[in-house]
């Protein structure tokens, strides 16, 4: 009797097929043991690589050969695979293409343990895992990338020059921009027309007999599609499975600290306590607060007074730079009862709600200093009220106005009303600290009032406290591509040294919590 | 000779002869269950009957043919439904189906529909097995009974029905067609077959051209810019008036930057079918059964042959009372049938399913149930292919 045509496969080891090429689906997790060291060491490099990604990602365009260049020395850094024709043959120094695609594999499933528990860990790092898809994809051969979908059983074949011929006329007037000689240059993937629903959809695509006809512009879309879905339904899975991991007491510190920080940390866990006097907070304002910030405080010390969103969002914004709950108090009293209120309404009224924004009174909801999604998004500023951001509430003219008086280069608030215009309210405000730092290149990618204060306080040269607390979670800012060298290869050097420190670290920093 | 006239009062001594003698039972059952390749199939599949009275029962379902025969000669639907195939957690998919719908005077329509869809089904989208019903009055229904339709999910169903509309827009919107290069060749295969038609339907049935009224409607639909209204108003003759039309987008075109389709529109507008968008995208839809009776027009649901398309006439469709008149006839050589009915006894089962094919064949639904039986042959000549390609996977070691 004759068997189909399924030839036993003699390999030993399934993951060296896996191996094969420089990029993968990450369709199967890892089966090996690995000591924890390398576990961290793994973990925490990809997470500076996909921070990496972020931060070039908002900067450049995606394609241009600036990010391309700079992922590129950013992934050869961290020793992750980046030529797609690399292989072990010629000997070399360094770690072994295999061993780099092999950390590849693994830290990408250490992550994802860190990144399933919630949507916006989730929306961030699949983001990240498909910018990086996508870079190394667009670097494989075009004759390498078929025998890739094929293997990951995306069976998209590319039709051949004489069905081209068969199917020019139909194939011109079914995608936008293609001339018959474009068709005849361009390859044309014959696609089953459930994989390419979205061209199905709006009628972009040539149907037959169930196939779509693809141009090699729109497979990359479908591939890239298909690896977010593939990564978002892994994602839930594992999200699954979390308890078993979380229960490992060996684990569960890093995978926590690994999702603080793609936020920067959350700044709920007070540092510097005390170490900020109530009589600096006025040049403070000045130099190191963000403009929503800012602008709280001059409101604060013209009116002597702030509604309940401002005082909530500038109160905790105090909390997270370093203000003791006493020196909050004497704070808010000291400007409220310059204005309409005397000291025992201050105490009846408004002396709860700082206690409570200090965790103690109450339930302690939320009392975590707000990061610029949150003022972005919610609870939007009207008449009468100073919170919010500045770059997205206020209005252009306002805003410019406003930036006049804070002595703002005319050409430097065109640039910021550009971003404004474009909706990139936080690169607004990026660049707002590069103009008044005087910089040209702020090397982290801004998302917390607080961490504007501390990357200013940094820049300023704030002392060695402030940069202890930058550190731990914040190195994989610290090691964007755009900085340089120096930094990022100390770093690299020094991390298996100094990961028992780190993790020591870690805990302490988790326990004074 | 009485009358075979319907009448919807005669419905209840009609159904039951109907059900008892007529519906093909095990061809419908065969169909349902296709070809036995997926078990449990049919014992999930939902029916609704909506009974005398207006009574409406749902969530029916059999576990064999038997059982669905005995219910129903028991209740004598006035409607049957047919749902999608459910368990008890989950809903899963089933056939598909598109649903047209037209003005109720024109039959040309349905069939440009019929037409434009089944050429973008099969050729488009490679479904081999489509069964185009006719509801009975003025509707038609695709069933696309492939295994690849059952699998569909929401999403692609969805897309599908996007691919094959046209015609967009409500009451408010004046202009419903927009065409912008580069024209897909499915709207080009489409324009195809609507442009036979168009004399015939809209030209002479509609009288498009002819009527103050409908005149301006389509005027409304032309470019502003065009300047030829003087000489239209001067000509008389319909079909004059749509040449005047085709000439000028033939100018337009040549000194327009943009390729002018005014006059395809027009002709897209007033004949390209609107699809029912809910029945096409929904799964737990339920759907009138083929062999299902009209209650309004007394019309059986009959499948329609697509390669006699043109022949079809929906106004000579059997209704219920004439095909239980055609039974009743007294026929030659009935006496020898007894005789043979008695000698078969022995195989009760077959002898049943021998004299109701006997019965049927007498009546004008014969050839519509021959029909039914070749597409269930095709569908079963694919099954087959299927289980012989499961069974083969199922011997890998």
């Amino acid at each position: 009797m004759q068997f189909g045509g399924r030839r036993k496969k003699i390999s030993t080891n399934p993951q060296s097929e896996l191996y094969g090429q420089h990029l993968q689906f990450y369709g199967q997790p890892p089966l090996e043991n690995i000591s924890l060291s390398e576990f961290e060491t793994f973990a925490v490099e990809r997470l500076k690589l996909l921070k990496t990604v972020e931060n070039l990602g908002v900067s450049h365009v995606k394609v241009s050969d600036q990010y391309k260049g700079k992922l590129e020395s950013q992934l050869k850094t961290l020793n992750f695979p980046y030529r797609p024709d690399a292989d072990d043959k010629k000997s070399q120094s360094g770690p072994t293409e295999y061993e780099k695609r092999r950390k590849d594999h693994i830290s990408h499933f250490i992550l994802r343990l860190a990144y399933c528990q919630t949507e916006d860990l989730r929306r961030w790092f699949i983001q990240q895992e498909v910018d990086l898809f996508r870079f190394r994809f667009n670097d494989l051969d075009p004759k390498q990338q078929l025998p890739f979908l094929h293997k990951n059983n995306l069976h998209y074949d590319t039709i051949s020059s004489e069905e081209k011929i068969e199917l020019k006329d139909q194939l011109i007037n079914s995608s936008f921009g293609f001339s018959g000689i474009k068709v005849m240059e361009h390859e044309f993937y014959k696609v089953p027309f459930q994989d390419a629903l979205d061209l199905v959809r709006l009628r972009k695509v040539y149907l037959k007999q169930g196939y779509a006809y693809i141009p090699h512009q729109d497979i990359v879309t479908i591939v890239l599609n298909d690896f977010r879905t593939r990564l978002s339904k892994a994602l839930a899975l594992t999200a699954r499975s979390l308890p078993a991991v979380h229960s490992d007491e060996r684990l569960q510190p890093l995978l926590n600290h690994l999702s603080h920080a793609y936020v920067g940390q959350d700044y709920s866990i007070q540092k510097n306590v005390g170490k900020i006097s109530l009589d600096q907070i006025d040049s403070l304002s000045g130099k190191s607060f963000p403009l929503c910030m800012r602008q709280l405080h001059q409101s604060l010390r013209e009116n002597h007074h702030l509604r309940h969103g401002g005082r909530m969002q500038y109160g905790l914004f105090l909390k997270g730079i370093g203000l003791s709950l006493e020196q909050a108090l004497q704070f808010w009293k000291m400007e409220f009862t310059r204005g309409k209120v005397d000291a025992d309404k201050f105490d009846k009224a408004y002396a709860y709600s700082i206690r409570h924004m200090f965790g103690k009174e109450g339930k302690r909801t939320d009392y975590t200093p707000y990061s610029c999604m949150k003022v972005i998004l919610s609870n939007p500023p009207s008449q009468g009220d100073h919170h919010g951001c500045p770059f997205r509430h206020s209005d252009p003219e306002l805003l410019k106005q406003k930036l006049q008086v804070y002595k703002v280069s005319p050409s430097g608030i065109n640039q910021i009303l550009e971003l404004v215009k474009g909706m990139h309210y936080q690169l607004a405000c990026q660049k707002y600290f590069e103009l008044t730092h005087n910089i040209e290149d702020s090397s982290f990618s801004l998302n917390h009032p607080n961490q504007y204060f501390l990357e200013s306080q940094k820049l300023l040269g704030g002392g060695k406290d402030i940069k202890r607390e930058m550190d731990a979670p914040q190195r994989s800012q610290e090691n964007s591509a755009s900085k340089g060298s120096a930094a990022t290869q100390e770093v690299a050097a020094n991390t298996s040294q100094h990961l028992a420190e780190m993790t020591e670290d870690l805990e302490s920093f988790f326990q004074e919590a | 000779m009485p009358s075979s006239d319907y009448d919807p009062a005669s419905l209840p001594d009609l159904l039951p002869l109907y059900y008892r003698r007529l519906f093909p039972f095990s061809q419908y059952y065969r169909w349902l269950s296709y070809g036995g390749v997926q078990k449990n199939y049919f014992q999930n599949r939902e029916f609704s009957f909506t009974l005398k009275d207006d009574i409406y029962v749902r969530y029916q379902s059999f576990s064999t043919q038997n059982e669905l025969e005995k219910e129903m000669q028991k209740m004598n639907p006035y409607k049957i439904d047919v749902g999608a195939v459910y368990s008890h957690r989950v809903i899963f998919h089933t056939l598909q189906s598109f649903a047209a719908d037209i003005c109720s005077k024109c039959w040309t329509l349905m069939t440009i529909a019929i037409r434009i869809l089944d050429r973008a089904l099969q050729d488009d989208f490679g479904f081999q097995h489509r069964l185009w019903v006719y509801s009975g009055r003025r509707g038609v229904h695709c069933w696309v009974c492939d295994e690849a339709a059952r699998k569909l999910s929401v999403a692609a169903r969805s897309a599908v029905t996007e691919y094959l509309s046209l015609v967009k827009g409500g009451d408010e919107t004046i202009k419903k067609v927009v065409l912008t290069e580069p024209i897909h060749p499915f709207i080009s295969n489409s324009l195809k077959v609507v442009k036979e038609y168009f004399s015939r339907y809209a030209l002479h049935d509609q009288d498009l051209m002819g009527s103050k009224e409908s005149v301006e409607k389509v005027l409304a639909l032309v470019p502003e810019d065009i300047l030829f209204l003087q000489e239209f108003k001067k000509e008389k003759k319909p079909e004059k008036r749509w040449e005047l039309i085709e000439a000028e987008a033939l100018r337009k075109q040549s000194t327009a930057k943009k390729g002018q389709y005014f006059e395809n529109e027009i002709m897209l507008q007033y004949c390209y079918p609107r699809l029912d968008a809910n029945v096409s995208k929904g799964v737990n839809h339920l759907l009138k059964s083929p062999f299902s009776v009209h209650p309004k027009t007394g019309r059986i649901s009959v499948p329609i042959n697509v390669s006699e398309l043109d022949k079809f006439d929906p106004f000579s469709v059997p209704t219920i009372s004439l095909i239980c008149e055609e039974l009743d006839r007294p026929r030659p050589g009935e006496e020898k049938e007894k005789v043979e009915d008695a000698k078969e006894k022995a195989d009760e089962k077959d002898a049943i399913e021998k004299r109701k094919s006997r019965d049927y064949k007498r009546t004008s639904l014969a050839k519509y149930i021959k029909y039914f039986d070749q597409f269930l042959d095709g569908m079963a000549r694919s099954w087959k292919g299927e289980r012989l390609r499961n069974s083969d996977l199922q011997k890998e070691f």
